[in-house]
């Protein structure tokens, strides 16, 4: 069985998988973006190290469920008055906590990192999860979509994360890990696609009876094929009206959209203390689309 | 035909609504009403109701209160079990509609929330119950009725969250619940009242036990106990005492806004007035969190009892177990925002609870160590429980590996919420847990019932549970990393997600049939049982093992002074060399006030259960007459005054020379 052969990894165990032997459907392991790669390299790092730890720890407990048995015969050494060593057991505290440094520094650095977009000018998408379905605004552009998303490849991204439903999380898994969508707030998170390319995301969090549904498509293509695809959008299609918006916020599934315009009010736009190194607890006014 | 009163079909649409009367519905009614028939019906032909109401229903006895929770735990964890297979099924192909969309998400939500709380949880609070009093020479916890009391509030409560399955509709938020997915405007049936309801009114039972440990075992221990000489179990029901006394109150809170904002009409996390979700989730994080290690640490605690006793050597490292079960206790606490790092509380917030968390996988570790170098040197005898053991180190040492890769703050933006993370929790959650606390549940047997389990059909139980465990978990870490998030009903062709999940599936039911298995050991070793007239069937090594099992309602005849760690295991040595009496001396038995037993604690539950039923309809006179009951019954309570009998000294004796116990 060919799909079956892809799985043969799985059975070396966790560490080889994560190393990067992964098969086609892993996207997760075939990160298509600076954020997805970055985080790739923290998991295989964390893997080999958890690794190392786990086969350590395999070793000794084989040695010594094989070595000790309760059996006759048996001429392991019988010491039932040992009640511990002093220097291994403070050195069962010392050691895992070095190991763990290994993981611990280049998590530190890389949360700060991965915090600041790096451009000054990033092209901004806003995003708003409804149920059961996904609205991408993009002001720069003045154009909306549904469910389907097309950006520049090359450059970062920065999606300004909100919710007019209960939670979601928006995730694109090749390009990068997620982050939450929620109402009252607006969350940041950037992505970039090194090339062009079609992926998928879907959410994270459920949010209801068609949570399932809450796949949508994403097309990364040139910085110039994108402004074309803009501006044909601002041409051909039609301009979202508060009642369009209004017949989004319904419990319904819905397939692709396009508009060329939306009302402003459908994004929140008073970010106190909105910061792109993802403020703490932001505060926003409520969307006015439920008064 | 004349017109049927007006509220007959009121009732019947808001007792039975549409959703409600499918196939699955209908059949677990019919299952639940003629089960329910039997009993009855057997009782009454057997004339039981007596012996019941005597025995089991008004007992305050801190074993037989154990029993029941073991009971009601292993019914529960069939339920829950069910709903798990209900899942996998589902899931087992792409676009399968087994179940639909609504189904699939009250069953996920009602396993998740059962096996934690209904299922974990009382199998926990049984050990507790069985073992702790006599692991510390006690003759009951300190305060026998409040222990009822905790028991019947988990009972009723567990009945009042599964009756939601046929009446009324189940939650179906997830067993965390979040805002504003529970609020009226996304969730207008009253599923997520039943879910917000019982689990207030078990959280009540489980602070009560918590307090009620923490007390037992702070007040209670035999003389010469002193802290540095308790068992490792009761040290973990210490620590585990600690935390449901802090991590419970922001879970109440969490649960009593979320429900007012249902029944009342408040906004405390609905969108309409500013309120504010990620309260609710850091609320309930602030419980959840110390909750994993709620039901953890007396896993740990059943392990250092488990490994010392089949490796025939004592436990290694003794102070070094206890300092990194405590470390582990107040660490609980300070690693709550790893659950959710992708809801932007920013860097420094996110490194400060990433390292916390790594921080607590060092005291887990030293454990691991510990239990490994316990073997070394021993001599391992593979009983059930020593199985349960060996089993737990490779499953939880990968489980504890990936939850250090989760608490990597940019790795956990992608496994957030994937099934890379439901398979790190399932495997702690079982491979720590469950295998904890089945080990248990296998070692203390002989004490609660007087004979041991079969070893040789536990031993097949064991095999098809832990063997279907690693098929049914490992395939989930790839699909998360294919991308595949947790709680969806189906997923599409084309995903490459298909051959895992149907490995998962198949794993899935050969857990299940472990668990079948499991039952029929039960049930045959009852009808088959070999009496274990020693107490002592393991060779043991603390306190519980030195009296006759099942033990005597007043458990010892006269307390032992502890003088070591491993007291039984030494005072063995010493009553062979005839250094001292192979028992107690009829001369040092004193008369002992038993609790007697009172009708106080099942009646409150049942006033609870009537209150928390009217507050799930919001009819609120049936919720008053409820809560107009629990005062009743508080009151009936006060009048209450002769709370002990006495046994007489030779009452004792008697017992004691027929159990063939007394020393010369």
């Amino acid at each position: 069985m060919r799909t079956w052969a892809k799985r043969i990894p799985l059975a070396l165990g966790l560490v080889a998988v994560m190393a990067g032997c992964g098969g086609p459907h892993a996207v997760v392991l075939n990160p298509a973006g600076p954020v997805g790669r970055v985080e790739l390299n923290l998991m295989d790092l964390a893997a080999i190290t958890m690794g190392i730890v786990i086969l350590f720890v395999m070793v000794l407990f084989t040695i010594a469920v094989v070595r000790f048995r309760d059996k006759k015969g048996n001429r392991a050494p019988y010491t039932p008055n040992v009640e511990g060593h002093k220097v291994l057991e403070v050195l069962w505290f010392i050691i895992p906590a070095l190991i763990l440094t290994v993981i611990a520094v280049p998590t530190v650095q890389e949360t700060y990192a991965l915090a600041k977009v790096p451009a000054k000018h990033p092209l901004v998408i806003d995003v708003t999860s409804l149920d059961w379905k996904w609205l991408f605004e993009y002001p720069g552009q003045k154009v909306a979509t549904v469910n389907h998303l097309v950006i520049p490849a090359g450059q970062p991204v920065l999606f300004k994360l909100t919710s007019d439903a209960p939670m979601n999380t928006f995730w694109i898994p090749q390009l990068g890990g997620m982050e939450y969508a929620m109402p009252g707030r607006v969350l940041p998170l950037w992505l970039e696609s090194y090339k062009p390319g079609v992926y998928w995301g879907h959410s994270g969090q459920f949010s209801g009876r068609e949570f399932e549904k809450m796949f949508f498509s994403v097309k990364a293509v040139t910085p110039t094929a994108f402004n074309a695809w803009a501006a044909s959008l601002r041409k051909t299609a039609p301009a979202m009206t508060v009642a369009d918006y209004h017949r989004l916020l319904q419990f319904t599934t819905v397939g692709y959209q396009s508009y060329s315009s939306y009302p402003a009010f459908t994004f929140p736009s008073v970010t106190h203390g909105f910061t792109l190194k993802g403020g703490m607890y932001l505060l926003m006014h409520n969307n006015p689309a439920h008064d | 035909m004349p017109a049927l009163p007006s509220f007959v079909p009121y009732l019947i649409h808001t007792l039975f609504p549409p959703w409600v009367r499918r196939p699955t519905e209908i059949g677990a009614e019919i299952m639940m009403t003629a089960g329910g028939a039997f009993i009855v019906y057997w009782l009454l032909k057997n004339k039981k109701l007596q012996w019941l109401w005597n025995e089991w229903l008004t007992t305050v006895d801190h074993k037989k209160i154990g029993i029941m929770y073991l009971v009601a735990a292993i019914i529960m964890l069939g339920r829950g079990g069910l709903d798990a297979l209900m899942l996998r099924t589902n899931l087992a192909m792409p676009t399968l509609h087994f179940i639909n969309a609504s189904e699939y998400n009250e069953v996920f939500t009602t396993h998740g929330t059962i096996m934690v709380f209904f299922m974990a949880m009382p199998l926990i609070f049984a050990l507790f119950n069985v073992v702790v009093p006599l692991q510390i020479g006690s003759r009951d916890v300190a305060f026998p009725r409040l222990n009822a009391i905790s028991f019947w509030l988990f009972a009723f409560a567990a009945a009042l969250f599964n009756l939601s399955f046929v009446v009324g509709g189940s939650p179906n938020a997830g067993w965390t619940a979040y805002p504003p997915l529970t609020e009226l405007a996304f969730n207008h049936t009253v599923g997520e009242n039943y879910y917000f309801v019982s689990l207030l009114m078990t959280g009540i039972g489980t602070t009560i036990t918590g307090i009620n440990f923490l007390v037992t075992i702070l007040r209670m221990r035999a003389p010469g106990m002193t802290f540095m000489k308790m068992p490792l179990f009761t040290w973990a029901t210490l620590n585990t005492s600690v935390l449901i006394l802090f991590a419970f109150p922001p879970l109440t809170i969490a649960l009593l806004e979320s429900l007012l904002d249902r029944v009342a009409g408040t906004t405390f996390f609905g969108l309409a007035h500013g309120g504010m979700p990620m309260m609710y989730v850091n609320l309930f994080w602030l419980f959840g969190h110390p909750e994993v290690y709620i039901l953890v640490l007396p896993a740990f605690g059943v392990f250092s009892e488990v490994v010392a006793t089949f490796s025939r050597k004592k436990l290694f490292g003794y102070p070094s177990m206890v300092l990194s079960m405590t470390a582990i206790m107040v660490l609980a606490y300070g690693t709550w925002v790893h659950h959710f790092f992708t809801m932007g509380a920013g860097p420094a917030v996110n490194v400060f609870f990433g390292l916390s968390t790594m921080l607590i996988a060092i005291p887990t570790g030293v454990k691991v160590f510990n239990w490994i170098l316990t073997m070394w040197g021993g001599r391992l005898q593979f009983t059930t429980p020593m199985l349960y053991f060996l089993a737990m180190i490779p499953t939880f040492v990968i489980g504890g590996a990936t939850g250090v890769m989760l608490g990597a703050v940019p790795a956990d933006y992608q496994f957030h919420n994937s099934y890379f993370l439901v398979a790190h929790f399932h495997e702690v959650l079982i491979g720590g847990t469950v295998f904890g606390l089945l080990a248990g549940v296998y070692y203390w047997w002989p004490k609660m019932f007087g004979y041991k389990l079969n070893d040789h059909q536990g031993k097949w139980a064991f095999w098809l549970f832990a063997g279907g465990f690693w098929p049914t978990f490992i395939p989930q870490y790839w699909l998360g990393l294919e991308g595949m998030t947790r709680r969806m009903y189906t997923y599409p062709f084309g995903m490459g997600w298909h051959t895992l999940n149907v490995i998962s599936t198949i794993g899935g039911f050969i857990m299940g049939a472990g668990f079948l298995v499991l039952v029929s050991n039960v049930l045959r070793s009852r009808l088959h049982r070999e009496v274990d007239a020693t107490g002592d069937p393991w060779d043991g090594r603390t306190l519980e093992w030195s009296i006759p099992s099942p033990a005597p309602e007043y458990n010892f005849a006269v307390i032992p002074t502890v003088d070591e760690r491993d007291w039984w295991w030494e005072e063995k040595q010493r009553r062979q060399s005839g250094e001292k009496p192979a028992g107690p001396k009829p001369e040092d038995i004193r008369p002992i006030a038993i609790p007697k037993n009172t009708p106080v604690p099942i009646l409150l539950g049942a006033a609870f259960f009537l209150g928390a039923f009217g507050l799930v309809f919001t009819w609120w006179p049936v919720a008053l007459t409820g809560l107009a009951g629990v005062f009743g019954v508080l009151i009936y309570s006060w009048f209450q005054y002769d709370h002990y009998r006495i046994l007489s000294a030779g009452e004792i004796r008697e017992t004691e020379e027929l159990l063939g116990r007394l020393g010369a």
